[in-house]
């Protein structure tokens, strides 16, 4: 049986001149994800991308798994190829979908002509084939407005394609055509799916951790690997760069009054986090704040942190609530991860009462005690570098 | 230096048990239920190390069965005596400080309905004699206690369970989970009165993945997996052949002298704990030298844990197999919140030495004064 992966283009199909930009990037995604299975090939013809094994050996199970996950896709579905031939087709059919058909009650056949060049038009091919699967399966019947099952045909320039229903895709655009943004990641439930949410409007990622050891532990950073990599199957691979965080913490802690702890902190947190992007090329910031959930997550608090940096922050749930977040954290399989009881970004340090209306100016005066310049530099010096889904995709 | 405190969670295997289990691997490697000699070497490797572990428990060779460690021991333990005993009673007398896979497997007990006590401890860590007397009835079908507790080292009243079974004219079959006083106490499974104890191999200097329970002759035990003829049909399955040597190694190594040097580092460390600023002993005062529990009010046990293994001193903040959670046990003695966040435990060995503990003490004031307390 020749079954291959046909996959439908999303939002891409409805841009115009630069069209072919996203179409390309796709496919480069595409044959990047599945690269590994080794022996597919990828080729795009009318609007569809075929995803065709090379042998019997090529894992086509996997390769639907990866597809799944791949951002710009709008549905796929899997087919069997036949000759354009109508005895070629109806054998082909009856024999790939021979499974579904004798399990339900109700079909019809949709039939669909690309190739003006094929001799039945396309109700006449729904006729032919519907008498020829009713003959083979005579319990079915015919149901034209509630079938069970669909079997398409699709007659195309280079064979004919029959399959059941379209799957639907993770939708999104193709990460990479919009631009490049770094992720502020603590391990919790919010900010993977932030990620993950940049990355399906094409956004490629490059990660920013804070650690504080020993406050936190190297488990708490190998969880926001593994979060990292789960996002990954979504966004490709990235970087990641763990900053240490200790001391500036420590210094905040000792120099700085009480309840302006998380915000000064959070400062820092956005002029390093503005430095390693511009470093790697990305030019915007994103975090998993919702606005009102903690005390530095109000509108004071947030404008008082913009203001460390030049850079747009995209908070992708700022208008969602806990639930939402939970719902699409378990959709993309980071929850369980998330949850595990390692402290991130150490509760020794948290005030027992932060302020939840900072006022700028005062924010800026505690910070001046420090010796900002000096300690952003020290960590930037030291930052730790670990890729993350590179093992996972081969290169290119 | 490299110091290891964390031996209550697992030890570092011996050589010459190291050696057995790589011999046994690539020499003895015959499946030891097969009829040729390559087979009845390996039966005879495994009836060694069956007789090592009978002697130490002054038990019965035929009275052991190796099983994958003490949680299956002690899973088989429970599920297997209450499913035998249907008609006896069903009530379980355990308490509220045993290993999670006593106390997890007693909360499925519950949910198919048997009738579990949890016995809370006294502020010294140890069970009463009293409440056991008291939770104790015709009834009751078994009671599990451990003989020391994994996070503090308390000694429990594991002598007076069949005096006080017997007293009650109680059905009960008594098991004792071992592990952590196996090797250090000298147990024998006769004269405490048990009749199922648990052991495993790693906490011992032998290989993880192995142990082994004591069923005394007679005691009605219902298999929980079934396949094969092996372990009289207890625990069937292939016996992990290589492991279980290393185990039988181990068990000939074990030191009961031990014990004293381990006191001399415990009370060295104990002492100078008890000149820090807000540090308490969580462990009682008469508790096995092998543990010792502290908390350093205001540091969590976490950050004291990373800040001593970036020094590569490898210690524990509870039970390994809690990791990260509140220690039930420090809650079920009622210590404050505070001081069951704080808690650390230090687990010795025969390898510990004087230095290590000299180094711990000079690391822990450290800590205590460098790290930004609550």
């Amino acid at each position: 049986m020749n079954e291959l992966i046909l996959i439908k283009l999303g939002e891409i199909a409805l841009k115009g001149l630069n069209r072919k930009t996203f179409e390309t990037a796709l496919v480069k995604n595409i044959k990047h994800r599945i690269s590994s299975l080794g022996g597919f090939s990828v080729k795009t013809a009318q609007s569809t991308i075929y995803v065709t094994p090379a042998n019997e050996y090529s894992d086509i199970d996997e390769a639907e798994q990866r597809i799944k996950t791949v951002f710009g896709i709008a549905a796929y579905s899997r087919a069997a190829r036949a000759e354009k031939d109508m005895d070629d087709i109806q054998r082909v059919a009856i024999e790939y979908l021979s499974d579904e058909l004798s399990q339900c009650k109700t079909f019809k056949v949709e039939a669909k002509r690309s190739d003006k060049k094929f001799p039945l038009k396309s109700p006449d091919i729904c006729r032919e084939l519907g008498g020829c699967i009713l003959e083979r399966f005579p319990h079915l019947s015919v149901d034209v407005h509630n079938p069970e099952i669909t079997v398409n045909v699709e007659i195309r320039d280079f064979g004919a394609y029959i399959h059941g229903p379209a799957k639907r895709g993770v939708g999104g655009i193709p990460v990479g055509t919009g631009g490049k943004a770094a992720i502020l990641i603590s391990g919790g439930i919010d900010s993977p799916v932030a990620a993950y949410m940049m990355a399906k409007r094409g956004v490629e990622l490059t990660a920013v951790h804070f650690a504080s050891p020993p406050y936190t532990s190297e488990r708490a950073e190998q969880k926001v690997q593994k979060l990292l990599e789960l996002v990954s199957r979504y966004s490709g691979r990235m970087i990641m760069y763990t900053v240490p965080f200790t001391r500036i913490q420590e210094e905040i802690q000792s120099k700085c009054p009480e309840e302006l702890f998380t915000i000064i902190m959070r400062r820092f947190m956005m002029q390093i986090a503005q430095r390693v992007a511009e470093q790697n090329g990305c030019a915007a910031l994103i975090t998993g704040e919702s606005l009102g959930q903690v005390a530095s997550q109000t509108i004071s608090a947030i404008a008082c942190t913009d203001e460390a940096c030049t850079m747009p922050v995209f908070r992708p749930l700022i208008g969602m609530d806990k639930e939402e977040i939970i719902t699409i954290s378990r959709k993309i399989d980071t929850f369980e991860t998330s949850i595990e009881p390692y402290e991130d970004c150490c509760t020794v340090f948290t005030p027992k009462h932060p302020r939840t209306r900072p006022i700028l100016k005062y924010v800026k005066l505690a910070q001046e005690m420090l010796d900002c310049d000096a300690l952003i530099n020290e960590a930037l010096e030291n930052l730790k570098v670990t890729k993350i889904g590179y093992d996972l995709y081969k290169e290119n | 230096m490299q110091v290891y405190f964390d031996n209550s969670a697992t030890t570092r295997v011996s050589k010459n048990a190291a050696d057995k289990a790589y011999r046994i691997m690539t020499e003895v490697y015959g499946n030891p239920s097969s009829l040729h000699s390559l087979g009845i070497k390996a039966e005879a490797e495994l009836t060694s190390a069956r007789k090592s572990v009978a002697k130490s428990l002054g038990a019965d060779e035929r009275e052991i069965y190796f099983t994958s460690g003490a949680t299956e021991a002690n899973n088989l333990a429970l599920f297997g005596t209450v499913e035998s005993r249907k008609r006896t009673g069903n009530k379980i007398v355990t308490s509220a400080i045993e290993h999670s896979s006593v106390i997890d497997a007693c909360k499925r007990l519950e949910n198919m309905g048997y009738e579990v006590v949890y016995l809370k401890p006294r502020d010294d860590g140890r069970i009463s004699e009293t409440d056991l007397q008291n939770a104790v009835d015709e009834n009751t079908v078994l009671v599990s206690l451990m003989a020391v507790n994994n996070e503090t080292g308390a000694i429990q009243p594991y002598n007076a369970v069949k005096r006080i079974i017997k007293q009650k004219n109680s059905p009960a079959l008594f098991h004792c989970d071992c592990v952590q006083a196996y090797g250090k106490l000298m147990i024998k499974a006769e004269k405490i009165g048990a009749d199922l104890l648990s052991v495993t191999a790693h906490k011992i200097h032998g290989p993880k993945g192995v142990g082994a329970i004591y069923i005394k002759r007679g005691t009605r035990i219902i298999p929980q997996h079934y396949g094969g003829e092996q372990e009289s049909k207890i625990r069937p399955g292939t016996q992990a052949s290589a492991l279980i040597g290393a185990f039988g190694c181990a068990v000939n190594e074990i030191d009961y002298s031990a014990i004293n040097h381990v006191a001399e580092i415990r009370d060295y460390i104990k002492t100078f704990v008890e000149t820090l600023d807000r540090a308490y002993i969580n462990s009682p005062k008469d508790a096995l030298p092998y543990i010792l529990n502290v908390s350093i009010e205001g540091i969590r046990s976490e950050t004291m844990m990373h800040f001593l293994a970036s020094r590569e001193i490898y210690a524990s903040s509870g039970s390994a197999c809690a990791k990260g959670k509140q220690s039930h046990v420090l809650t079920a003695m009622g210590l404050s919140k505070q001081r069951t966040d704080s808690a650390l435990r230090l687990s010795f060995s025969r390898l510990s030495t004087m230095e290590e503990a000299e180094y711990f003490c000079r690391v822990l004031k450290e800590g205590t004064e460098s790290l930004v307390r609550k």
